[in-house]
């Protein structure tokens, strides 16, 4: 909450999308889909939207398309609240996760739709069209019928579609979870490249948030209808703002620690962990930034191995009382190591991260 | 653990294939028999006598015939349009509200097949005269519109129910306001249904006898009355002749329904 | 809604011919009593013959389309997916023509010399014609073949969604053909069963084509005498009471079958 205050205090006005304190519920229903949900959006931005099934970003990509009235709250596009416009009059389009191509007309035909709805002329229609599809690399199939097409060709004409348009607001909802591994890895990249060659402002929704991390200018992370955190990629993940963030985003280790002498923390083996603290707090620490070391202030001993090339994780019973710990090191410096071995663990105070309790 | 179901059984029950042949033959061989003795050119219509198509002839050249014949038309068609545009303004109305109407819509829907025809031809027949509605064209249309609906609806229906929503909202977010949204994407999708329901609905009023028995008039015979009042009169190859005709144009209809139904634009 | 008015028209039987007076309710229950009473107090039986002859023949044919239609029903649901549409299709498509028609035929088969009887004859089976029309025999024929996919379509739409690895697990199990049908397929595909029995009973029950065509004077259904009564008879308010009683015949019929298969909710687990 203390971090949506200060961004809508700060950053309100530079911003050319806010969702202004969105709450949302069914009818009939208590239950709060959205709540008080307050995000600027840049202009020219690639901004995700990251959380679990369930946690309401696919219902504000809803309130933001049209399809939804929020039962409170305001969207502000150029500072004028668009709420209550109905989607055909929006200038923001959707790609949809089931693509939503129309079976009964050519792929040319679907992506004109939206033109001849607008009263283009023919020939400005055809050369917009034709100017998407190569965006998307599909030129070739524009007499084809949707069911011609394999579903990432389907997702591209999907993606044409839309951005034929020119809208100011591009809305995606987890265009690439139909999508294999390979052609998903690929569609990432295609779909920055077009964000930031249009300059289209782009919101897309995933769950993954590898895809997440990979793609975004910044992201937002939500649970149950409320912000946990918003900011780019990188704040997300070396400085997570709650326990929920810290655990969704890659793997992490959270330690519980006091404070101790000389205002530090520690943990409850007595480990001094070198960061300040004043308080109990839990303590962060990724995988990659633990080492089996010969020398290291804690042990403990592995219980678990997974090798998996490149990289081995160990899972380490902490001999202090803390926990288990996951810890990821390339494979060549760990050979070994088997289970039931007593290890020593080191880390570096650098990539500790403190959260709240 | 699904099993690959009946498919795996045929060797434990045998002989049902046996049981499934002689039912379809049974169910086939009357109406072929019929279908092959309206070419008999001997006057009895169980006795052949050679090939011929005089009865046909004799048959098309009745005046009487045609006038059944045109009447069956105009009514069948007529009611066949109105069920089908109520059908689907009701399908339409029904779509994504399933606690509204449905209640009322089940027992509606079903009557064709839960009470008899001629309780529905007697009760109709007496709400005709009762409210003074005249017997004849007119009353015949709005009764065959009424048991008409329900096939209609049922097509069209199931055919809605598979629609994808997104479609729609597709639509509405490539700037096409409702009204557009349907001509542009819904009747495109939905027509084949449509037409389907159109032609069941139509051989569901051209063959209807007994509700037509009960509200024609005097010069409002249509043709399945025309036929019963041949066949009470004597059993000749005309008869025949005249139920093939009848027949050959059902199954026709049938088959181009059936037809419609399975183009389906994925 | 419009079904709800016909019926409330239906009971509202007026008194006295075919002109309209007042409407009251004691006289339609007189009236049908009174024509069930020969002079005074003692039964006329005939209406009850015919209504109790109605109701065997309906009852029969149920019967029949179920010993002819379940085994077909079971060999269609054992075919794979492709075949089984066309089978169904071909099953359902002699329902679309005329019901006349269809019966028609059969007057053709089952008359004296018609072509059941040449083609016995030929084969020296009989010797002598069969006077199988204008009896009852005739009718249930008839009325077999007019609802017969009547009956199969409900069934083989149970078993389509039946499952039958319960099969395989009762032969698994030992049990012969005869105890699998019994215990386990037939008890599955109950709802399908009961739903083709009540399709068949109730236009059987108010059948008007066949018996006209097939079954002769003798033989009268329900629905002859209905329509005899607003034709020849010129009794309109007897025909409507007759007409009334067949659909309260029906309606119970239909809460029969309503409650068989509540009862089979309750004790599905």
């Amino acid at each position: 909450m203390i971090i949506a205050l200060q961004l809508y205090l700060t950053e309100i006005r530079l911003s050319f999308l806010t969702v202004q304190a969105v709450s949302h519920q069914y009818a009939g229903t208590d239950v709060k889909v959205l709540n008080n949900v307050v995000l600027p959006i840049q202009e020219n931005e690639f901004f995700t939207l990251l959380g679990p099934s369930g946690c309401g970003k696919t219902t504000l990509l809803r309130v933001l398309a049209g399809f939804e009235v929020p039962t409170q709250g305001k969207v502000l596009l150029d500072g004028q609240d668009i709420v209550r416009i109905p989607p055909w009059k929006r200038p923001v389009n959707t790609v949809f996760q089931n693509y939503a191509l129309f079976p009964h007309l050519s792929i040319l035909r679907n992506v004109t739709f939206g033109l001849k709805m607008r009263g283009m002329s023919r020939a400005a229609r055809h050369k917009a069209a034709h100017d998407a599809l190569a965006l998307v690399r599909l030129e070739a199939f524009v007499d084809r019928m949707p069911s011609d097409l394999s579903g990432g060709q389907q997702q591209r004409v999907a993606l044409a579609r839309a951005l034929a348009c020119k809208p100011r607001l591009l809305l995606l909802d987890e265009p690439l979870s139909a999508l294999d591994y390979k052609l998903r890895k690929e569609m990432q990249g295609e779909l920055k490249r077009i964000q930031q060659e249009t300059g289209t402002t782009f919101v897309f929704v995933t769950h993954d948030q590898e895809e997440a991390l990979a793609m975004s200018d910044r992201i937002a992370v939500m649970q149950q209808g409320r912000l946990e955190q918003v900011g780019p990629p990188s704040d997300i993940y070396d400085r997570p703002a709650t326990p929920f963030v810290a655990g969704f985003i890659g793997d992490s280790n959270l330690l519980p620690a006091e404070p101790g002498a000389g205002g530090r923390l520690y943990l409850s083996g007595g480990t001094d962990l070198g960061v300040p603290g004043a308080a109990e707090a839990q303590v962060m620490i990724r995988p990659e930034a633990l080492k089996i070391d010969t020398d290291g202030p804690l042990s403990g001993v592995v219980n678990d191995l997974v090798y998996s090339g490149a990289a081995t994780r160990f899972g380490v019973t902490l001999n202090d009382g803390s926990g288990t710990v996951q810890i990821q090191q390339p494979s060549a410096s760990v050979s070994g190591i088997s289970i039931g071995d007593l290890v020593s663990v080191a880390f570096d105070p650098n990539q500790l991260w403190v959260l709240d309790r | 653990m699904k099993s690959q179901g009946f498919q795996s059984l045929p060797w434990r029950f045998r002989g049902l294939s046996a049981a499934a042949v002689a039912l379809y033959v049974y169910l086939y061989i009357p109406l072929i028999v019929l279908i092959a003795f309206s070419f008999n050119g001997g006057r009895m219509a169980t006795i052949w006598e050679g090939f011929s198509l005089r009865w046909y002839a004799e048959v098309i050249q009745s005046d009487q015939f045609r006038a059944a014949a045109a009447n069956s038309l105009i009514v069948a068609s007529t009611s066949a349009f109105l069920a089908t545009t109520l059908a689907t303004l009701a399908a339409l109305g029904f779509r994504g509200r399933p606690l509204r109407g449905q209640g009322m819509m089940v027992p509606f829907l079903s009557f064709p097949l839960v009470v008899p025809e001629i309780v529905t031809a007697v009760a109709t027949l007496i709400f005709f005269i009762s409210v003074g509605i005249p017997l004849g064209m007119i009353g015949l249309i709005a009764a065959h519109t009424v048991f008409c609906i329900p096939f209609a609806f049922i097509t069209i229906k199931a055919r809605m129910d598979t629609m994808d929503i997104t479609l729609e909202q597709a639509a509405n977010d490539l700037f096409a306001n409702p009204r557009r949204t349907f001509f542009a994407v819904t009747l495109p999708l939905l027509w084949p249904a449509i037409f389907a329901g159109f032609i069941l609905a139509f051989i569901v009023s051209l063959d209807d006898f007994v509700i037509s028995l009960f509200l024609a008039g005097p010069s409002s015979t249509t043709l399945p009355i025309y036929m019963f009042g041949m066949m009470r009169l004597g059993v000749t190859p005309a008869v025949n002749a005249v139920s093939t005709i009848l027949l050959v144009v059902s199954v026709l209809f049938v088959l181009t329904a059936a037809w419609m139904n399975k183009i389906s634009p994925k | 809604m419009l079904i709800m008015v016909f019926v409330s028209l239906v009971e509202r039987a007026p008194d006295g011919g075919v002109v309209w007076g007042r409407f009251t309710t004691v006289a339609y229950t007189q009236f049908f009593y009174e024509e069930n009473l020969l002079g005074e107090m003692s039964f006329n039986s005939d209406y009850m013959q015919i209504y109790l002859r109605s109701i065997l023949l309906a009852g029969f044919t149920v019967l029949a389309t179920f010993v002819v239609g379940f085994p077909t029903a079971m060999y269609v649901a054992m075919q794979e997916p492709g075949r089984r549409a066309l089978l169904i299709f071909f099953l359902s498509l002699p329902f679309w023509v005329n019901l006349l028609v269809r019966n028609y035929a059969w007057l053709l088969l089952l008359r004296a010399n018609g072509l059941l009887d040449q083609a016995l004859m030929g084969l020296w089976i009989t010797s002598e014609p069969l006077n199988i029309l204008y009896s009852n025999t005739a009718i249930a024929i008839g009325l077999t073949y007019s609802f017969l996919p009547l009956m199969v379509l409900p069934i083989y739409a149970a078993m389509e969604k039946f499952d039958f690895s319960l099969v395989e697990a009762a032969f698994d199990l030992g049990a012969n053909r005869v105890q699998v049908l019994m215990h386990v397929i037939i008890p599955g595909v109950k709802g399908g069963i009961i739903a083709g029995c009540l399709l068949v009973f109730i236009p059987g029950l108010g059948s008007y084509v066949t018996p006209v065509l097939l079954g002769g004077s003798k033989s009268l259904m329900i629905g002859n005498l209905i329509e005899a009564q607003f034709a020849a008879a010129r009794n309109w308010p007897f025909g409507a009471a007759l007409a009334f009683v067949l659909l309260l015949m029906v309606v119970l019929a239909a809460l029969l079958r309503a409650l068989l298969l509540r009862h089979r909710q309750r004790v599905a687990p």
